[in-house]
């Protein structure tokens, strides 16, 4: 194995990128971070959709509601339903043997899910469900096909169907290729709603996996205006001493 | 303002006292005068000159912010890439510390790079500082031994295979490969004991290496000075006092102008901690913020982009031992460049064309194999990679010829500066 490393890495690039990635073009999240009435709905998207099988298990109520300019009453009353304190962090009942089983996999954590994948992947994948009898759950995603993860969120967005487009490549075998979606089920919500309502789900992911991006950006102004005027102090210095440097 | 510049540490009175006191016990005047005040550096040192101190400052932003992770850093399989996110969410600031460290280990070899092809363009490693130079280069391979070592401690899935494809290019060395790489390792694969032994290397066995080193480094450049963009000797024209005439003290003309540097070095600095700590992906990789995971690999396993030229060269050769002892040389080859070159002047002001052109091709495949590490293999990179290859060993293996035969410029005896 120890030898062999390498090439194997090398050799399972293509076929990890294909397995992660789909041939799927995402579309752009274009989501704000300083909207915090958009991360307020995301969290309650996120608590009341997301948080029955995937964890978050870095994120800290409290911290939450401080960064999204709640009061923990207000977290504790509207976001948090099984008692957890308000110290405590999104954490989850789900046995991950009984996941295993259910599932085939163990529903990842969402702390860092922004960072690993991107908003863009996550925005496009929320959105890309699409009904495919041959699955266990009955859906199927053209950003990850064959996830394990069910189309949960099919009642607001409603079932849609994935239309494909073939050729028959050089080599005499049929291709086919993702064209559109076909709604053929509309849901609670229409088409604009669901995009806002993945899109501020995406949000507050996008926070979660960095709750110090808020003060790290507002800090950065400061910071550089002091360092612009140090350095304009060092040049003036400079110029005073080596005046008499012939 | 020149007169300040006379006065050594002793003022009169109790802190004159003082300094006596030591001054009989310790070298501190000495030492102060030796390397600092009366330290004479060339006075036409350009913009090239400001990585070396920077190197300094970013040895001890890595220290400083370096003690402070430790403090709430877990080295263990099952603690430490959660710890590195309670530093990231829950410890005071410690946002601000990783990032530091994490933006100073790329802007290390970012100044560390640019300080090497200062000396390339003016011929900082000739006669007579051989040696300064191969402190020097001790110092970047202990820079990329601990970046690699550091690189493993966030846990993520790209720290896990990146070790796992590093360490095992140890297996390809004949015969005793394969014991090598477990020896490394502890253990049969990247696991628990790897990562708390590489723990141990990053935040003291290396450290005391560097500083060591480092300390080695200005040593031997203090005894025999600074080189410049001229590539003249400046202590062979002495004035009567016996002090270059083109010699001015580093304090307070060069401490007061490498300030310069500090602020504009702090400033990009920032702007990268505080708008853009990932660097899309290049600084922190998207694929270490999944933990690891030794039974799936990230979907493209690359290093951080300041060993991808060499990551680069490995792929580029189709034997994997043969790959391996390219990328060793590649990174080794810098070490002889003193006896390669045989040219007879140092700076590139006066090198010929030959030379400029080879320097010229070399930062450019330096800067396309760096570029290429980063992408997936396809065939036209692996052969755009053997290109230049071959391009980066031509500067160094052709060295003897066309550094010898080039038509270089006379080299004046004094240093050219035109005062502001």
């Amino acid at each position: 194995m120890r030898t062999s490393v390498l090439v194997l890495a090398v050799a399972l690039a293509p076929v990890a990128a294909f397995a992660s990635g789909g041939e799927a073009k995402l579309d752009h999240a274009n989501i704000d971070i300083s909207n915090t009435a958009s991360l307020q709905r995301g969290a309650a998207n996120f608590v009341n959709y997301c948080l029955g099988c995937h964890s978050a298990k870095y994120v800290r109520y409290n911290r939450m509601a401080a960064d999204l300019g709640l009061t923990e009453q207000q977290v504790i009353d509207n976001l948090m339903f099984t008692g957890e304190r308000p110290h405590d962090t999104m954490k989850i009942g789900l046995n991950p043997d009984d996941a295993k089983r259910w599932f085939g996999v163990v529903p990842p954590d969402l702390s860092l899910i922004a960072r690993s994948r991107g908003s863009d992947y996550l925005y496009s994948f929320l959105r890309s469900f699409y009904a495919d009898p041959s699955r266990p759950s009955g859906a199927n995603n053209i950003v990850l096909p064959g996830t394990a993860m069910p189309d949960v969120l099919w009642e607001l967005q409603g079932i849609q169907e994935a239309v494909w487009e073939g050729h028959v490549d050089a080599a005499g075998n049929a291709q086919r290729h993702f064209k559109e979606f076909k709604l053929v089920t509309p849901g609670k919500l229409s088409p604009e709603e669901y995009d806002g309502f993945v899109r501020d789900t995406v949000s507050f992911l996008e926070y979660i996996a960095e709750p110090a991006q808020l003060q790290r950006r507002s800090l950065g102004f400061p910071v550089i205006a002091f360092l612009l005027f140090f350095t304009l102090l060092a040049w003036a210095l400079k110029k005073e001493y080596w005046k008499d440097v012939k | 303002m020149a007169s300040t510049s006379q006065t050594t540490p002793s003022g009169g009175g109790r802190l004159g006292a003082l300094t006596a006191w030591i001054d009989d016990r310790f070298p501190m005047t000495k030492m102060w005068k030796e390397q600092a005040a009366e330290y004479y550096a060339p006075k036409n040192m350009n913009f090239w000159y400001y990585f070396g101190s920077l190197a300094l400052l970013v040895l001890v932003i890595q220290i400083v912010t370096g003690i402070f992770l430790t403090m709430n850093y877990k080295p263990s399989a099952a603690d430490a890439f959660g710890s590195v996110e309670y530093i990231m969410r829950d410890v005071e600031w410690g946002w601000l510390i990783r990032y530091m460290h994490s933006t100073g280990a790329s802007a290390f070899f970012i100044v560390v790079y640019l300080h090497m092809f200062r000396a390339l363009l003016y011929g900082s490693y000739q006669k007579p500082r051989e040696l300064l130079w191969i402190f020097g280069m001790l110092i970047y391979f202990a820079l990329m031994a601990e970046a690699f070592f550091g690189y493993l401690l966030p846990w993520g899935n790209m720290s896990y295979w990146g070790a796992q494809v590093i360490v095992s290019l140890f297996g390809a060395i004949p015969v005793v490969g394969n014991s090598l790489t477990e020896w490394i390792r502890g253990d049969y694969y990247i696991s628990d004991i790897t990562l708390n032994r590489f723990f141990a290397l990053h935040v003291i066995a290396i450290p005391l290496v560097l500083v060591f080193l480092v300390v080695a480094h200005l040593i031997a450049l203090h005894e025999v000075g600074s080189n410049n963009p001229d590539g003249v000797e400046i202590k062979k024209v002495k004035g009567p006092d016996g002090i270059p005439l083109d010699g001015i003290r580093f304090h307070p003309y060069y401490t007061v102008k490498d300030l310069i540097g500090v602020g504009v070095f702090l400033i990009l600095f920032s702007l990268v901690i505080f708008y853009a700590p990932s660097m899309g992906g290049y600084f922190l990789e998207h694929a270490n913020f999944d933990p690891a995971n030794p039974l799936q690999t990230p979907p493209h396993i690359a290093p951080v982009w300041y060993f991808t030229p060499f990551y680069a060269i490995l792929r580029a050769v189709p034997s994997k031992s043969l790959g391996a002892l390219l990328m060793g040389l590649a990174v080794v080859l810098f070490v002889f460049l003193p006896w390669l070159d045989r040219g007879k002047v140092k700076s590139i002001r006066y090198r010929g064309p030959l030379f400029k052109a080879f320097l010229f091709s070399f930062a450019i495949a330096f800067l396309v194999l760096g570029w290429l590490g980063m992408q997936p293999p396809t065939p036209l990179f692996t052969n755009l990679a053997r290109l230049f290859t071959v391009v980066y060993f031509a500067f160094f293996l052709l060295m003897p010829w066309y550094s010898s035969i080039d038509r270089t410029k006379p080299v004046p005896t004094r240093v050219t500066y035109h005062a502001h």
